[in-house]
């Protein structure tokens, strides 16, 4: 399994993460190895196995629906990189 | 002779606070010398709380001088910096939080607090806690107090070293796939983590959320014991916290073993393993055997794929849990010109390159196509893990195994090499894949002189039977008497 660069950058789009030219070059190499190492798991017969997505026997959590305090608006505001008005501030999500 | 302040285990302080040998303002000014003595070159902290520490150690002997008592009532510790604290810097290691200041307190810490604790400060991890060294923080590497040249491992690299050190009587760290036994072993303490569920993840910034624990790093396996009996237990907060009866985990440090059947597992004694260790290993299973422990073969037989589930498994929860930092809420943002990009610089430039690397691998292994191939495989390759586990623990109480294949690396050493930094956690990550509990005891040095840690394996919530183990181990032997001497240059 090699990795190339646009299936990368690809991957890097969907995390939404920027990656310079050197960083998609680098993980295209490191993420191919760990991957060629997963594939380890291709020779476990796994037909008959459920999935572990968590361990613990509890199901359905559910609580009391009773009112109580939360942050106040200035303590929720309190690590904004931008705010007004008492609202985070974003650029537009919509283009013109 | 008498101890120093600052080398006293929790339970020796209690018994000199309350017997008002000293105060808790005596005790944690003594601590606060020693990280100014010491932290310098140890680097275990991120953040210290000096005048909030001396703070609450007066209002400690206030409430002490009024008639009050508390289990950790003036005992000074430190908290690893994924751990929220309400007003007090939280970095998770990393520049994209570097002034986040969050406006609650994780429930760990709080069941602390009320318990009484005093915080020293916020110890040094691995950004996120994805590490074995610390060397991934965005800010300094944490060094090893018995050689300043190591690592003191990771993730909780920073706790591992301040209770080595001794500039903190004990530390929380958090443990996902290793990382409170891991630096544990390397700094020659006790590290434990409890199975999954038994302490509260409320305000721990979340990596692997099906892997991570609260656990604590220790000088001795009765303070373990009294911490952890101090926070544990449900938490409306959490809704993956057990909702089970948390006993005084002191009342199971019976100092016997007599009857106790421990597993020994094949898979854990391979080619690989440093001599030392593995000899080290072998005469502490034989002192457990000697005081009346029955030793038991067992099989593990799926061991070899824990490493590739766990890169699977807790890279694919990472990539979702570390998408909340989009540079709009809170933490690092670019300023770009359109949002879309700013999400991309954000986290881009914020991130290091560890993280990166791991949110990479988990978008990859969750993304169309291949989610089948490669995170759902995981999931089923981690339930043949679990059942490993089952099968064994109906055979014995205990299973006995290294912490890691080495002692402490070199710093530097693996940095360039990712795979092979991972393979530091082969045998801690299959423990947190079984969702069961664990502890790393002392058990030797190597021919360098570097600390080795036994490994006690315990079923879901067999916290008592790992900690009766352990304790017995312990006050049978001396090495947790042995302390690192780190070298103090004067400034």
């Amino acid at each position: 399994m090699h990795l190339t660069i646009d299936e990368v950058r690809h991957v890097a789009q969907l995390a939404r993460l920027g990656l310079t030219d050197e960083e998609l070059a680098l993980y295209a190499e490191q993420l191919s190895a760990i991957l060629d190492y997963a594939d380890l798991l291709q020779q476990v017969d796994t037909s008959h196995v459920a999935p572990t997505p968590y361990v613990l026997p509890l199901q359905n959590v559910i609580r009391e629906d009773t009112a109580a305090s939360s942050l106040d608006n200035a303590a929720a505001l309190g690590n904004a990189p931008d705010q007004a008005d008492g609202f985070f501030r974003v650029r537009a999500v919509f283009e013109e | 002779m008498s101890k120093a302040l600052h080398e006293l285990t929790i339970h020796e302080a209690l018994t000199g606070m309350r017997q008002g040998d000293f105060s808790a303002v005596d005790l944690t000014q003594a601590l606060l010398e020693r990280i100014a003595l010491l932290d310098g070159q140890v680097k275990a902290y991120l953040t210290v709380t000096a005048e909030l520490a001396l703070e609450q150690a007066a209002q400690a002997d206030a409430r002490r001088a009024a008639g009050g008592e508390a289990p950790l009532l003036g005992v000074p510790l430190a908290i690893k910096d994924v751990l929220c604290t309400a007003g007090v810097r939280t970095t998770c290691g990393s520049r994209i939080l570097e002034n986040f200041v969050p406006p609650y307190t994780a429930s760990a810490v709080q069941r602390l607090a009320d318990a009484g604790m005093v915080m020293l400060g916020k110890t040094n991890t691995d950004e996120f806690a994805m590490g074995s060294s610390t060397e991934n923080s965005g800010y300094f590497t944490t060094h090893n107090p018995w050689d300043l040249d190591r690592v003191p491992g990771g993730s909780s690299g920073g706790s591992g070293a301040a209770v080595a050190a001794q500039e903190a009587l004990a530390a929380l760290g958090t443990d996902t796939g290793g990382s409170v036994r891991l630096p544990a072993s390397y700094c020659g303490i006790v590290g434990l983590k409890p199975s999954y569920g038994r302490v509260s993840r409320y305000g721990l910034v979340a990596y692997g959320s099906s892997l991570d624990q609260v656990g604590v790093l220790a000088k001795d396996v009765r303070d373990s014991a009294l911490v952890l009996s101090a926070m544990a237990g449900h938490d409306a907060y959490d809704s993956t916290s057990m909702p089970a009866p948390v006993p005084d985990f002191t009342a199971a440090l019976t100092g016997d073993v007599r009857g106790l059947r421990i597993g020994l597992p094949d898979e854990y004694f391979i080619a690989g393993v440093q001599p030392d260790v593995e000899a080290a290993v072998r005469r502490a299973i034989d002192v457990l055997g000697e005081m009346g422990a029955e030793i038991v073969r067992v099989s593990l037989p799926n061991t070899d794929k824990a490493l590739p589930v766990y890169y699977l498994v807790a890279t694919a929860e990472a990539s979702a849990n570390l998408s909340r930092f989009d540079g709009v809420r809170y933490g690092y943002s670019a300023g770009a010109d359109s949002i879309q990009e700013n999400y991309r610089q954000s986290r881009g430039q914020g991130f290091g390159a560890e993280v990166k690397r791991r949110i990479m691998l988990g978008t990859y292994a969750l993304s169309a196509g291949y989610y089948d191939a490669y995170y759902l495989k995981a999931q089923q390759v981690r339930t043949l893990i679990k059942q490993d586990f089952e099968a064994a623990f109906e055979k014995v109480d205990v299973i006995a195994c290294p912490v890691a294949p080495t002692t402490a690396f070199r710093i530097g050493e693996k940095a360039d090499n990712p795979l092979e930094m991972y393979l530091s956690d082969v045998f801690t990550i299959t423990l947190n894949l079984a969702g069961m509990c664990g502890i790393s005891v002392p058990c030797g040095f190597d021919g360098a002189g570097l600390p080795i840690g036994l490994q006690l394996m315990g079923p879901h919530l067999g916290e008592e039977v790992v900690l009766r183990t352990a304790h017995a181990y312990e006050q049978a032997t001396h090495w947790h008497t042995q302390w690192a001497q780190p070298a103090v240059t004067e400034v």
